[in-house]
């Protein structure tokens, strides 16, 4: 088990060399570089601009550029962002436990309420609280969460029930830290549902799926005629069933952890990772982009092989060798 | 002697978008102790429906709409659901087609023999892992201790069914049921798995509903023989009877499509004609469309079940008689 976590973790390692040099050329390609909204700038010389250019190192060819983040990725820099005219690794450091709030509550929230309501419904399957809740999801994957967060924030804004951007009050500094906290939960309510709910949507439509196929496996029957009480027959040798295909789409959900709030963050003004790394796009802030580029397959790659691990744990027809 | 099970007129309809489905129509046997009948019939003829009906494991949309199923005295469909788990595996159990999906992947062969004994027998925990490795030894799996904890995948097709015969016997049922418990396995295999389930009946003097599409098994299997076709019985007799004075037009064909070492033909005889499609059904004898014997008198009603000789039951206005 443990050799088998380190040959992936080795062989994640090109893994990532390609993806990092794939976003950065990606990023080369584009058409313009950071300084062309210096160059619109009339106040702005030539000889600055120029400046600019050798002390961003963007007058160097492109695969120097890349040999050179490179080489400081190892000293453990990550380089620096043009905009903020600060190391890559503080913004990002800064932000990112706005937005882990953010994506572990939406993730724990959603995954909770997508399995029990799964269960349920694929218990009731064709009753009317299935069919409810069908429409219901339908409804919610076929909405793009941006828009479901701009409902939410014409809702707040009508009713004054909750704030409509950020995540802390103005006055939060003198709160007490239970006040803080509460503070922070009352702030995060509309972005977590708006998070959620979609992936919520889906997750209940995959269980009951995945439930309902397993309770026509002959095993389920065979269950029930050796006398087993329903109950037995669903929580112990269904559900467990059920449950293994769900575990990849944990993987995938842990790789969206820093990136996936991006539209949301924006939507609701939370000072996450999202924004940053939406500006710096908008803005070709190069090193910026591959920073987050790399987190986000790092993260992919440890999602993966935890859900493998997972998956290992609860089947025992895994072998990881 | 006094029938252990006793199905009276059983009707179980599944209700489709398209139409009724009579899976089984108007079904009645008698079960003694100790005594094997054999079910037999083509695909889609109704036999598992039947059994699964005396299991009660219909699900929607099919439903049991009329008959009695008397076990040891008590009509087994009078008996709320939450009360079924005491009857199923412990009284009636099953054992059934496919052994490579009935066993959950997930727990090891000793969990599963052990819940369902732990269910049914107030046992303790290691009093039911003894009873569970001797079930090992009885359906001869080899160090049965160890393969308590193997999982299903580590076991081949043969081993999973006597597994399964194990979990099948392992509280003493009065009634096994076996559906087509050899269908999915090669034909070494199937005659093991024959041979163990012949001496185990003996030996536990188990009641047992076989059934099978095979005629080969079921002559060394059973006392009895139901011949089933498009839901209804057809012909019901001592296997003496049915092997070698076939009275029903459909056995009798479906005999001589069989064929027999010490009979030298060039070609088999088949049956012409399809199946019957199951759905709305007119109210005439299933086989009727396919039958060379039939007559004006067949397209008015469904022949009833009628005793031709003590014991054997056909269900045929023109029965077909002597050698003809």
């Amino acid at each position: 088990m443990l050799k088998y976590i380190i040959r992936r973790l080795l062989i994640s390692i090109p893994e990532l060399f390609i993806i990092s040099f794939m976003i950065f050329m990606i990023m080369y390609a584009a058409p313009g570089d950071f300084l062309d909204q210096y160059r619109l700038d009339p106040t702005i010389s030539a000889e600055t601009l120029e400046a600019m250019r050798k002390e961003y190192g963007l007058d160097q060819p492109a695969i120097v550029q890349y040999l050179t983040w490179l080489k400081n990725l190892f000293k453990g820099n990550m380089g620096y962002s043009f905009y903020y005219r600060r190391p890559v690794s503080d913004l990002i450091w800064e932000r990112v436990n706005a937005t882990l709030i953010l994506s572990v509550s939406s993730l724990l929230f959603s995954w909770a309420l997508g399995i029990v309501t799964g269960i349920f419904s694929a218990l009731k399957k064709y009753s009317f609280s299935d069919r409810i809740l069908t429409v219901v999801a339908l409804g919610l994957i076929a909405t793009p969460s941006f828009f479901l967060g701009l409902l939410m924030l014409y809702l707040a804004a009508k009713t004054n029930w909750f704030p409509i951007s950020g995540m802390i009050s103005t006055s939060y500094n003198q709160l007490s830290a239970w006040n803080k906290f509460k503070d922070i939960l009352w702030h995060m309510i509309l972005p977590v549902s708006a998070l959620s709910l979609g992936s919520f949507a889906s997750l209940m439509r995959y269980m009951r799926g995945s439930l309902l196929d397993v309770l026509n496996e002959d095993y389920v029957i065979f269950a029930r005629a050796k006398g087993m009480p329903e109950r037995v027959v669903i929580y112990k040798h269904a559900l467990r069933n059920a449950i293994n295909p769900m575990i990849t789409f944990l993987g995938f959900s842990i790789s969206g952890l820093l990136g996936g709030a991006l539209f949301i963050e924006n939507v609701f003004g939370w000072p996450g990772m999202g924004r940053l790394i939406y500006q710096a796009l908008i803005q070709q802030d190069m090193y910026l982009v591959i920073a987050s580029g790399l987190i986000s397959a790092i993260l992919l790659v440890v999602g993966n092989l935890v859900a493998d691990m997972l998956l290992a744990l609860v089947d025992p027809r895994v072998r990881l060798t | 002697m006094e029938a252990v099970l006793s199905v009276k007129n059983l009707s179980t309809y599944f209700y489709m978008e398209e139409g009724v489905v009579a899976a089984v129509d108007d079904v009645s046997f008698d079960l003694a102790p100790q005594e094997v009948l054999g079910i037999v019939g083509e695909t889609g003829s109704g036999k598992s429906v039947t059994v699964k009906s005396v299991m009660r494991l219909i699900k929607s949309p099919g439903k049991i709409v009329n008959g009695q199923i008397i076990y040891k005295g008590t009509n087994i469909l009078e008996i709320p659901e939450n009360e079924m788990y005491k009857i199923r595996g412990k009284e009636i159990s099953m054992v059934f087609q496919d052994p490579m999906t009935s066993l959950n992947p997930l727990y090891t062969i000793g969990d599963q023999l052990m819940e369902t004994i732990i269910q049914h027998q107030s046992v303790s925990k290691s009093e039911a892992y003894k009873r569970a490795v001797e079930m090992l030894q009885l359906v001869q799996i080899p160090e049965p201790e160890k393969r308590m904890r193997s999982y299903p995948f580590e076991f081949s097709g043969g081993m999973r069914q006597r597994a399964v015969i194990a979990i099948a016997l392992s509280c003493n049922p009065s009634v096994l049921i076996a559906d087509e418990p050899t269908t999915a396995l090669d034909v070494t295999i199937q005659a093991q798995i024959l041979d163990l389930m012949r001496s185990l009946q003996e030996r536990l003097k188990t009641a047992m509903i076989f059934i099978t599409h095979d005629l080969g098994v079921i002559a060394s299997m059973a006392h009895k023989i139901m011949v089933m076709y498009g839901g209804k019985q057809v012909e019901f007799g001592s296997a003496e009877d049915i092997f070698y004075r076939p009275i029903h037009p459909y056995t009798n064909m479906l005999l001589r499509s069989v064929p027999r070492i010490d009979r030298k033909i060039d070609r088999l005889q088949s049956i012409p004609g399809q199946p019957p499609r199951m759905i709305d059904i007119p109210k005439v004898c299933t086989f009727l469309p396919r039958c060379p014997k039939r007559t004006e008198k067949c397209q008015t009603a469904i022949p009833p079940m009628e005793e031709i000789e003590p014991g054997h039951f056909v269900r045929c206005f023109n029965p077909v008689r002597g050698d003809e």
